[in-house]
């Protein structure tokens, strides 16, 4: 056995901004991704006439890898269009799209689950469209669709830990930093690892609650 | 008030309203009967424009619904329909199922709201189930919740699709009860029932159909003791 977390305890405290990065990273893409899902999973309905552009979008970063979809975003594009985006941004642009993809077929599960009933008897109201969407379809469609939401958001956390490969120091770039000083392995990545489970048990408490808050039925 | 001239509806490549014209004079109550598949929902449907026509014309207090489909919205304030399956918005309490409407679509701030909406919901007899969810109701209440919802409108127009086809008979009877008190409102009501009796009481005509046509339009008492075409004779035997 070749366990030594006293070598490690010194660099511990650096993850502390670590964490704060991938919050960051993952809060805010959480937030893009989920404007920018439902207004793909809205603008991709039936009769929409950009449904085909957001079918393409939501199909191609669905059916890439989220780490050659950063890496050409930060690498690859500023050789066409010369414009050099700092890291960060680079960052939050891929995330915020590639959980919007994710996000916005779950939303459209969601908003097909609702029965056309309820859609009939607001028209028969004269209940505008605005209004149907807005506090008849989303409120329900949320409802039904918020365990997989959630699951969309635990993924996000994880997925973050790719920033690392455009020099982003989050949490997994600062665990290869720690290894590659202490020369130790184990430890920093169980304490990686465990930085991550925390965050995403808390993720799932809060999605828990949400859940019991919006439930109606 | 409302008239369908030559109103045909067609799916893929069935044919469910042939031709049909008709004229609904005001502060009446149609009740449009005969077997299923005889196109009478569609009929009901094609009113509100829930069902587009085909072919045809939809006029209400002089606008051709078919044509002008940006005046939807304001005719349909003044229909109120209820359906077979209720309908009500399922996130949302009896009470707010009725105002929602008066706000979104009357503009009633949320005080004036809850205090029509209440009225209408005591009205139907529901005054101890304003703050209970749909799938705390019965059918019956349910539906009885639905009819609240679309009178709190105000409308000139009432349409019902089988309201009790998925009530028990009791159920039946307590929603029959409160459709038959609205009677006195001055509204036009028009009824697809499979309630024979419940028709012959509260109708001032009967609209039968079949096979995607109306074959008549008779005042309801002449109907039951003189109809005029074969095929509502042979309906009605069947009947008892």
């Amino acid at each position: 056995m070749n366990l030594n977390f006293e070598k490690i305890i010194p660099y511990v405290h650096l993850f502390g901004s670590a964490i704060l990065v991938t919050l960051e990273v993952a809060a805010l893409a959480a937030i893009g991704g989920s404007i920018l899902g439902l207004a793909f999973s809205l603008s991709g309905r039936k009769g929409s006439p950009v449904r085909y552009l957001v079918k393409g979008i939501v199909e191609f970063f669905r059916g890439t890898p989220l780490l050659i979809q950063l890496t050409f975003f930060h690498y690859g594009l500023p050789q066409v269009t010369g414009w050099i985006p700092d890291v960060m941004t680079s960052a939050l642009i891929v995330f915020s799209i590639n959980s919007g993809a994710y996000l916005s077929e779950i939303l459209r599960a969601g908003i097909e689950s609702i029965d056309k009933g309820q859609i009939e008897a607001a028209h028969a109201l004269g209940v505008k469209n605005f209004d149907i969407t807005f506090s008849i379809i989303i409120p329900q469609a949320l409802r039904n669709v918020l365990p997989a939401i959630m699951n969309e958001f635990i993924t996000l956390v994880k997925e973050t830990s790719v920033v690392s490969v455009i020099g982003l120091t989050d949490i997994m770039r600062r665990e290869q930093m720690i290894a590659s000083v202490t020369y130790r392995y184990f430890e920093p990545s169980l304490i990686a690892m465990m930085i991550y489970l925390v965050l995403n048990i808390i993720l799932s408490f809060v999605g828990k609650k949400l859940e019991r808050a919006l439930k109606y039925d | 008030m409302i008239s369908l001239t030559n109103v045909s509806k067609v799916f893929d490549k069935t044919t469910v309203l042939k031709e049909v014209t008709i004229e609904f004079e005001p502060e009446k109550t149609y009740a449009i009967i005969g077997s299923s598949g005889a196109g009478k929902s569609t009929l009901l449907r094609c009113i509100n424009l829930l069902e587009i026509p085909s072919s045809g014309s939809v006029v209400v207090d002089g606008v051709n619904l078919v044509v002008d489909k940006k005046k939807l919205s304001l005719v349909r304030e003044k229909i109120g329909m209820v359906f077979q399956n209720f309908n009500l918005f399922a996130h949302m309490s009896a009470l707010h199922n009725v105002m929602f409407a008066l706000v979104k679509v009357k503009k009633m701030n949320d005080a004036d709201a809850q205090k029509e909406a209440v009225k209408y919901l005591t009205e139907v007899g529901l005054q101890y189930r304003l703050n209970n969810y749909p799938h705390q109701l019965s059918g019956g209440e349910k539906q009885r919740v639905a009819i609240a919802r679309a009178l709190a409108m105000k409308p000139k127009v009432m349409l019902f699709d089988e309201p009790t086809s998925a009530l028990d008979p009791e159920m039946t009877q307590e929603v029959l009860k409160v459709i038959k008190q609205l009677n006195h409102i001055g509204m036009t009501n028009i009824i697809v029932t499979h309630e024979i009796k419940f028709a012959q009481e509260v109708a001032d005509y009967i609209i039968f159909m079949d096979n995607a046509e109306i074959l008549e339009v008779t005042p309801t008492q002449i109907f039951f003791s003189k109809p005029k075409s074969s095929r509502a004779v042979e309906f009605l035997s069947n009947m008892i």
